[in-house]
């Protein structure tokens, strides 16, 4: 059973504390979702995580070996990471793009196996993206490409699927494809954490929640009792009405405050 | 999903070896194909000196040189995932000129010392670096383009100072005209002290491709992605200061061939930067083989300088290619 732990991670970006003494463990099998408000070190973390930041004190591990002692091509096998808000440099067709979740395993766009193929044709299912191969990803909405990003990180068949905000630029129809297979991708065994701001979302597909403000871990669990109004006000500033409805947990922000923590 | 790229690189490998033939036998003194293939390689007397000592140095050096700038054109086009880049953004031919003029004007060596390209080579590295650093990591290709601009410049500059305090009108008259870039008057020993560190570039160039793949989709994923991205930065651009030093140490400034390369072939090789490299250095080759070709063909008084007829033709493909993309250049981070 794959496991992702950090240990009294902490991360110094230049003078700024990003992270300091975060401890968490994200278990295959589970979507965790990470929330917090701008500047919390959410992207921080996941790179971190990811083994693409050296982490200042602590270490992250994978089944118990340090990913910072990981070879970059090991690293990249059993980690796939979708970066926040990316981008295609060239018009490559979309087949192109998601083949290159490939290069891992030694293998080209233009040189695939058999396995290659099958995990590109599945990724491109996975995502939605049948009929979209041979276009140019430049010439896709935002929304098409990040689902591209996506089924290009899928077809790694990574052991670890780490993405940062994959549902940012979606519409709802697309946000809600792309989390269910994100849960897929957990129930069938895999590691998932993905960045999101939609609570409501987060609250609905998330096994577990860690809530993370100012580089700290304010606090991590289920759904419910993570996204409690008290929480919600300590740590996003904002007065929050948190319902439930049809089994489902609702999360309406309904002012800021004027500062975080402020109750009323 | 794609075609293949071999019948393209082969139609260039044919093109490449019919203006390479063409090279051999344009010129005042009126060579048939076939005899300059005999003049190559058995004694044909003065016309195997015409074809051995003149002609095939000339041609060699087109090639050589075409095809590095093509190559290195494509690879920092895909380091920098935009398509305006070329050595001269990061005024890397002008600081290389300066190198090699530097050597010159001190008279310590001649026009045919390996002190040459070294120091076109250093020039080129040195320039490289000041744009990267005083661009920054994550520079907007504005602020790229600024500073290859004003590196070029200083360079140029630089150039223009030593031509001015030369005490010598005859030294000044030749390293004007070697700066211009030319082919013409050319040995075979002007090959051999090219073709090592090309040959070295384009094994630096070439290595970087499946680096450049990923890299289409950004630093960051690259990196997720299994590839050592300061390594990849660092293999291109020294393969281009050391491609871009050593041409200019030999033949002068020639630009716009490897801006020029990557877009020709795209259209058939797809924009995958990895499948772009070897036909762009290949159209590359093409494009001054003909270029000197054309050179020797239009009738003047002395033959015009293939730097200047490059130039010529590969500004208005510039400003072409800012015109039709302009939107996306604007705000684009390299």
């Amino acid at each position: 059973m794959t496991e992702l732990r950090a240990r009294s991670l902490a991360v110094d970006l230049g003078q700024r504390h990003a992270l300091s003494r975060v401890d968490l463990t994200l278990p295959s099998g589970r979507l965790t979702v990470i929330v917090g408000p701008n500047g919390a070190g959410k992207t921080t973390l996941m790179r971190t995580l990811a083994g693409l930041l050296e982490p200042t004190a602590g270490q992250v591990t994978l089944d118990g070996q340090p990913v910072s002692r990981m070879s970059a091509g090991e690293r990249s096998r059993c980690i796939a990471y979708l970066p926040q808000g990316g981008n295609v440099a060239w018009p490559l067709p979309v087949a192109d793009v998601i083949a290159l979740g490939r290069l891992p395993h030694g293998e080209k766009p233009d040189s695939l196996s058999l396995k290659g193929q099958e995990a590109v044709a599945a990724a491109i299912h996975a995502a939605d993206l049948e009929g979209f191969e041979n276009r140019p990803a430049t010439e896709l909405s935002g929304g098409e490409r990040a689902r591209v990003l996506l089924a290009r990180a899928l077809a790694t068949q990574a052991r670890v699927l780490l993405a940062d905000e994959p549902v940012a630029a979606l519409d709802p129809r697309h946000q809600l494809i792309v989390l269910d297979v994100l849960k897929e991708q957990a129930r069938a065994g895999t590691t998932v954490a993905a960045i999101m701001h939609d609570l409501t979302l987060a609250a609905r597909f998330a096994d577990e929640i860690i809530l993370l403000n100012q580089g700290i871990v304010a606090a991590s669990g289920p759904p419910e009792a993570v996204l409690t109004e008290e929480l919600l006000a300590a740590n996003f500033g904002i007065q929050a009405h948190v319902s439930h409805d049809g089994g489902h947990l609702v999360v309406v922000a309904d002012r800021p405050l004027a500062e975080p923590g402020q109750g009323g | 999903m794609r075609s293949s790229r071999l019948p393209l690189i082969f139609g260039l490998i044919l093109l490449v070896g019919a203006l390479s033939l063409a090279s051999l036998v344009i010129g005042p003194a009126p060579i048939t194909p076939f005899k300059a293939l005999t003049a190559l390689v058995s004694d044909q007397g003065s016309t195997s000196i015409v074809v051995r000592d003149i002609r095939l140095p000339r041609t060699l050096l087109a090639l050589l040189i075409g095809w590095i700038f093509g190559l290195t054109g494509a690879g920092l086009q895909g380091l920098l995932r935009n398509p305006l880049a070329d050595t001269a953004v990061f005024g890397a031919p002008q600081a290389a000129a300066f190198g090699a003029v530097l050597v010159l004007y001190s008279g310590l060596v001649g026009a045919l010392s390996w002190a040459l390209p070294f120091a076109a080579i250093l020039g080129a590295l040195l320039s490289v670096a000041l744009v990267v650093t005083v661009a920054g990591r994550r520079a907007t290709v504005v602020v790229l383009v600024l500073s290859g601009l004003a590196v070029g410049s200083l360079a140029g500059a630089g150039t223009s100072l030593a031509i001015s305090l030369s005490p010598n009108p005859f030294a000044v008259t030749e390293i004007v005209f070697w700066l211009l870039g030319s082919f013409e008057d050319r040995s075979i020993i002007h090959v051999w002290l090219a073709a090592p560190f090309i040959l070295a570039a384009s094994v630096l160039v070439l290595s970087s491709s499946t680096g450049l793949r990923a890299l289409a989709l950004g630093e960051e994923t690259a990196r997720s992605l299994g590839v050592d991205v300061m390594r990849l930065r660092l293999l291109l651009v020294a393969g281009a200061a050391i491609g871009t030093g050593a041409s200019v140490a030999v033949v002068g400034s020639i630009g716009f061939v490897g801006l020029v390369a990557p877009h020709l072939v795209r259209p058939f090789a797809g924009y995958d930067p990895a499948r772009t490299l070897v036909p762009s250095g290949l159209a590359g080759a093409a494009l001054l083989l003909a270029a000197d070709c054309a050179v020797r063909l239009i009738p003047s008084q002395t033959e015009i300088k293939v730097g200047v007829l490059t130039a010529i033709l590969g500004v208005p493909f510039f400003l072409w290619v800012i015109a039709r993309r302009k939107a996306e250049l604007a705000e684009m981070p390299v």
